[in-house]
């Protein structure tokens, strides 16, 4: 036999049980669970390491990384935490369950009077019946009010033993129980099998942006990968047998057992341009049936295959055919080019800046924005637009986009080309208004006219002369000399606008001149400009003889702002979108995710056991009967543990129905 | 702990339950139920299997919290009368809530938010006064204003929930959407389970506390509608175009009211703590009701916040294996559901199995409001994601 002393002392496991059980441990862990998740919110997550690395500095990505911050909920000390919540919870309810069960099944038909007194909620008085009569109208009372009752005899006296709301403990169980289910539930579906192969070595994530063909054979998952959770884009007409899973700065490439066929993909807008809907038609080409799967999927809407749930996730260009007209910006000609591209493709050009690449980016077929306050409509189409960037040798881009279709401003029409450095700027327009005719040329013919030098001479030439023998001026040299300063000016406002031709000055004139020789410069070259304009006018054929209309005039100023803001827009030339053939493309997503439906156990038990736990009430109430001769003694007492305030008002009120009932007969 | 005449009877009615209801509870239940079989009838072409089983299942909600609660039937009856008056003014003209007298000053849905945010700031005033002055009179105003407040906002709901329709008829959906009008959802919710405590507790000392969070929710709706134009009627994203949204939103919604009271009593159970702790005697006769019952009314309102969180979190899990193909993503409103969650149960476990009470469980229920407060608002102002339908 064990001595006492032994006996206290609790074996090893006994401690390790108590600790994992402990209350202290399960606060602390929710606690820590819900600041670790914190950082994962604040940190975005598996953005690629680039961006880190510019936001954080090397130093610390490397400590964040190997602290697996970004990819908090699935680094190993993030898992831990969890498991250690699971491994307290499961041990929390191995320890209390067993005893809650019994408790809700057991009556409790032993209490001594003086355990009685002492509870909260105590009454005694006489009752003029005796014990035998009482008991079952008590019993009855009680029954009627939902209690479930036991009697049992003692030596002196009787005990009626009562409760109701015993599945509140069941509440308990199933709350407890929930959590250890919907984390098991949620291991299975974690892309564990996943993380486990690349510690080991067996796969790693492709970073490079290249086919699926050209993948890696260490970058490819299995076919039968039981959990996973890919991305595919697939244009109209295409086929698809693979998704895509990104982890961390790469992607994996997961091969499905059947291949998916995007028959058409259809979007429809509200008036405000925002997408209402987008669906696709899907094939399913699955080797193990004869016959195709054809369905119709949209957001909201899955199609749930073999346990492959195929999602509407998102949509996107599909290389759409782009007919462009290029017309020189930097030229004295007007050589056009047509160029036929599609979405997604890239071009080499020759540009005075070196070879550049053209990169075409996407596509779209119309571009609503909100209409200008006097307009009758709410909200205008500026029509089709497209973007493409522009690289350079050294991999700096500009990005472009331009829109097909005139767009009307103030009353005039123009074709607008935004441009920025990089994608957080917001575009800056340049306007180049349309001609009669609804097309750039004019603006153009002007541009490449004050860039042609030879001809710029000659007009600066025939204008001093015209001017001179207006004036009847006869200075021979002026006339050079005036026309050397109109081209050079042409030249300088070609190359930066008005504002070029002001920076000049300030960098040759002293300050207290300059004023006076900016008037004079800008009147000189308004002069030429305006004979560059009427030449371009002539050569289209308008008839200037009656002087130049108002239209035209106003086109001249609008010409000469498009002429200024092209220093900023930085390209040698300008794409005009002239027809496009729109193909669209669906982004899938697709899912494997076996352990969905235990965890959807486990939220069914928590939904449940969480109202039960705080909506079905515990109560306990003991009657004891004592017969003193032809009367009984009554100790009425109850417990209620939870919520002591109600249950006081519940007991007076029980107190008084259950004295009524002993004494009516 | 004064009980009215009336609780005290009909706590200690003996019959069972069904047996209790009179003529006028059997009244009520057939109203709601010939209304919601109206609207069913008017409308069901219009809604798939799962909206029907929302409007049954409402119908039985209405009707079973018609019977616990009787409030909740004139609050109901005015809520409907008003905004099918408001609904029948319209006819088919958008433009009429410019021409109509009524819906230009009264009850289209903006003028109705806008009375509703007046008579809530007025009721917090009010229920101030009348804590300081001790004015049973000032008091039976304050609950007034509140209930008129309430019923405002739900009008002003219900009317933007048709005026959406008139909108646009592609617009058409049910309004808690967006910010702009979940946070009139969230004053309304706050403001019915304060008045169900007020009225079960027999206490006015604490409106002012709770108008007070409710009003601080006013003042960011009128910056927001005034500043940002949020109150403009907007096309809904297809992720969410779900039946879900409409039990997802309000359950959450629960939750953050439940919250946000619990907060409040905290807040109000540490001014009587302290007054307690300078002057034991004279806290007797504070205008404060007892610790006790500010604990009580604390731990029932997160209990019940609780309960409604956990079930509006798994719905919103539900909904999300649904439209983003996957029920957990980490998304970071995903994320601090789960914060805030793990924040009350563990402040549920302190309380229920260690038995924690007092001071430190108030300041507990206030953090707990600045973490809800993030995960409601901060989430959508601060960090990117899959659920950002009300970006500031």
């Amino acid at each position: 036999m064990n001595s006492p002393a032994q006996r206290n002392i609790p074996s090893r496991g006994t401690i390790l049980l108590e600790f994992l059980g402990s209350m202290n441990l399960a606060i602390t862990l929710l606690v820590t669970v819900a600041v670790a998740s914190v950082v994962g919110t604040v940190l975005q997550q598996n953005q690629p390491y680039q961006d880190y690395i510019i936001k954080f500095g090397p130093f610390w990505h490397e400590v964040f990384k190997s602290l697996g911050l970004y990819d908090v909920y699935a680094a190993g000390w993030f898992l831990v935490i969890l498991a250690f919540l699971v491994i307290s919870t499961s041990v929390c309810i191995y320890r209390n369950a067993p005893n809650m069960v019994r408790e809700m099944r057991q009556f409790r038909t032993r209490v001594q009077a003086v355990s009685l007194r002492n509870m909260h909620q105590v009454q005694e008085w006489h009752a003029d019946v005796p014990v035998d009569a009482l008991e079952p109208r008590y019993r009855a009372w009680l029954r009627q009010h939902g209690y479930k009752t036991r009697s049992a005899d003692h030596d002196d006296h009787r005990l009626i033993a009562a409760k109701k709301g015993s599945w509140n403990r069941l509440g308990y169980i199933f709350t407890h129980t929930a959590i250890v289910v919907i984390c098991l539930g949620g291991l299975v579906d974690g892309q564990l099998p996943v993380r486990v192969k690349e510690m080991l070595g067996q796969i790693q994530p492709e970073t490079r942006d290249i086919p699926a063909s050209q993948v890696p054979e260490i970058s490819w998952l299995p076919e039968g990968n039981p959990s996973f959770r890919g991305n595919v884009t697939i244009p109209e007409g295409g086929r698809a047998g693979i998704a895509f899973l990104q982890l961390r700065d790469g992607y994996l490439v997961q091969p499905l057992p059947f291949t998916i066929e995007l028959k058409d993909f259809r979007i429809e807008h509200y008036v405000t341009g925002q997408p209402k809907s987008f669906e696709s038609d899907l094939v399913i080409h699955d080797p193990e049936r004869e016959q195709p799967v054809e369905a119709t999927i949209a957001v909201n809407h899955p199609l749930i295959y073999e346990g492959y749930a195929i999602y509407q996730a998102s949509f996107d260009d599909g290389g759409s055919g782009l007919s462009l007209t290029a017309w020189p910006l930097s030229h004295p000609t007007l050589d056009t080019q047509k160029v036929e591209t599609a979405v997604f493709e890239s071009l080499e050009v020759e540009t005075p800046a070196g070879r550049q690449t053209l990169e075409f980016e996407s596509f779209r077929p119309f571009n609503v924005n909100p209409a200008p306050e006097d307009s009758d409509k709410q909200f205008q189409n500026f029509g089709p637009s497209f973007t493409y960037k522009l690289r350079n040798a050294q991999g700096e881009a500009r990005e472009y986009e331009n829109y097909m279709l005139p767009v009307e401003l103030e009353g005039r029409k123009f074709f607008l080309s935004g441009v920025r450095e990089n994608p957080n700027q917001p575009f800056f327009y340049l306007h180049i208004p349309a001609d009669p005719a609804g097309s750039p040329q004019r603006f153009l013919a002007f541009n490449a006219l004050l860039r042609d030098e030879a001809r710029v001479r000659e007009i600066a030439a025939e204008t001093v002369r015209q001017t001179f023998s207006e004036l009847r001026l006869q200075e021979p040299g002026m006339v050079e000399e005036v026309t050397a300063t109109m081209g050079r000016l042409v030249r300088m406002f070609a190359r930066g606008g008005f504002d070029g031709i002001v920076e000049q000055v300030e960098a040759t004139v002293p300050e207290d001149r300059r004023m006076q020789v900016i008037d004079a410069y800008m009147k000189v070259l308004r002069n030429i400009l305006s004979a560059l304009y009427a030449e371009v006018l002539r050569a289209e054929g308008v008839d200037i003889s009656e002087g130049i209309s108002e239209r035209d005039s106003r086109f001249y100023e609008d010409t000469l702002n498009a002429v200024t803001a092209l220093p900023l827009y930085g390209s040698p030339f300008f794409l005009q979108l002239e027809s496009f053939e729109q193909v669209q493309a669906s982004g899938l997503q697709i899912t494997r995710s076996p352990g969905k439906s235990v965890v959807y156990l486990g939220f069914t038990l928590l939904m449940i056991g969480v109202f039960m736990m705080f909506y079905v009430r515990q109560r306990r109430i003991w009657v004891w009967l004592q017969p003193q001769l032809e009367q009984t003694q009554v100790i009425l007492a109850g417990s209620g543990e939870r919520d002591r305030r109600d249950f006081e008002r519940e007991f007076t009120q029980l107190y008084q129905g259950i004295r009524r009932a002993g004494e009516s007969g | 702990m004064s009980v009215t005449h009336d609780q005290m009877m009909q706590e200690l009615d003996e019959r069972p339950f069904l047996q209790r209801l009179g003529a006028f509870e059997w009244i009520w239940a057939l109203l709601v139920v010939a209304g919601s079989i109206y609207a069913w009838w008017h409308y069901h072409t219009l809604m798939d299997g799962y909206e029907v089983a929302i409007l049954a299942g409402t119908a039985i909600a209405l009707v079973a919290w018609g019977w616990c609660w009787k409030p909740v039937r004139p609050y109901t009856l005015a809520v409907t009368a008003i905004s099918l008056f408001a609904v029948w003014l319209y006819g088919t003209d958008i433009g009429a809530r410019d021409s109509n007298f009524f819906l230009k000053y009264l009850i289209a849905s903006q003028s109705a938010i806008m009375w509703m945010s007046a008579l809530y700031v007025l009721a917090t005033l009010t229920y101030f006064f009348a804590t300081f002055t001790r004015s049973e009179f000032s008091g039976k105003v304050a609950t007034a204003m509140t209930w008129s407040a309430t019923v405002m906002g739900t009008v002003g709901l219900m009317v933007r929930w048709r005026e959406s329709y008139l909108v646009n008829a592609d617009f058409g959906h049910i309004p808690v959407s967006n910010l702009y009008e979940v946070f009139i959802l969230f004053a309304v919710i706050t403001a019915l389970l304060y008045l169900f405590y007020e009225r079960k507790y027999q206490t006015r000392a604490l409106g002012g506390f709770v108008l007070l969070v409710i009003s601080a929710a006013v003042a960011f709706l009128l910056w927001y509608s005034f500043d940002r134009g949020a109150h403009e009627i907007e096309p809904l994203v297809p992720a969410l175009q779900s039946y879900w949204m409409k039990i997802h939103v309000p359950a959450n919604f629960v939750g953050y009211g439940a919250f946000a009271l619990a907060a409040m009593v905290g807040v109000a159970y540490l001014i009587r703590n302290a007054q307690e702790q300078r002057n034991p005697q004279a806290a007797s006769g504070s205008v404060l009701p007892s610790l006790e019952m500010l604990d009580d009314v604390m731990y029932k309102s997160i209990a019940l916040g609780f309960a409604f969180f956990t079930v509006a979190t798994i719905l919103g899990a539900l909904w999300a294996a649904e439209a983003w193909g996957g029920y957990w993503s980490w998304d970071p409103k995903e994320t601090w559901a789960l914060i805030v969650w793990l924040n009350y149960a563990a402040w549920l476990h302190m309380r229920l199995t260690k038995g924690w009470r007092g001071a430190p469980m108030a300041w507990w229920a206030i953090v707990g409001l600045f973490i809800t407060l993030f995960a409601f608002l901060g989430v959508n102002m601060f960090l990117s994601g899959l659920h950002s339908y009300g970006e500031l």
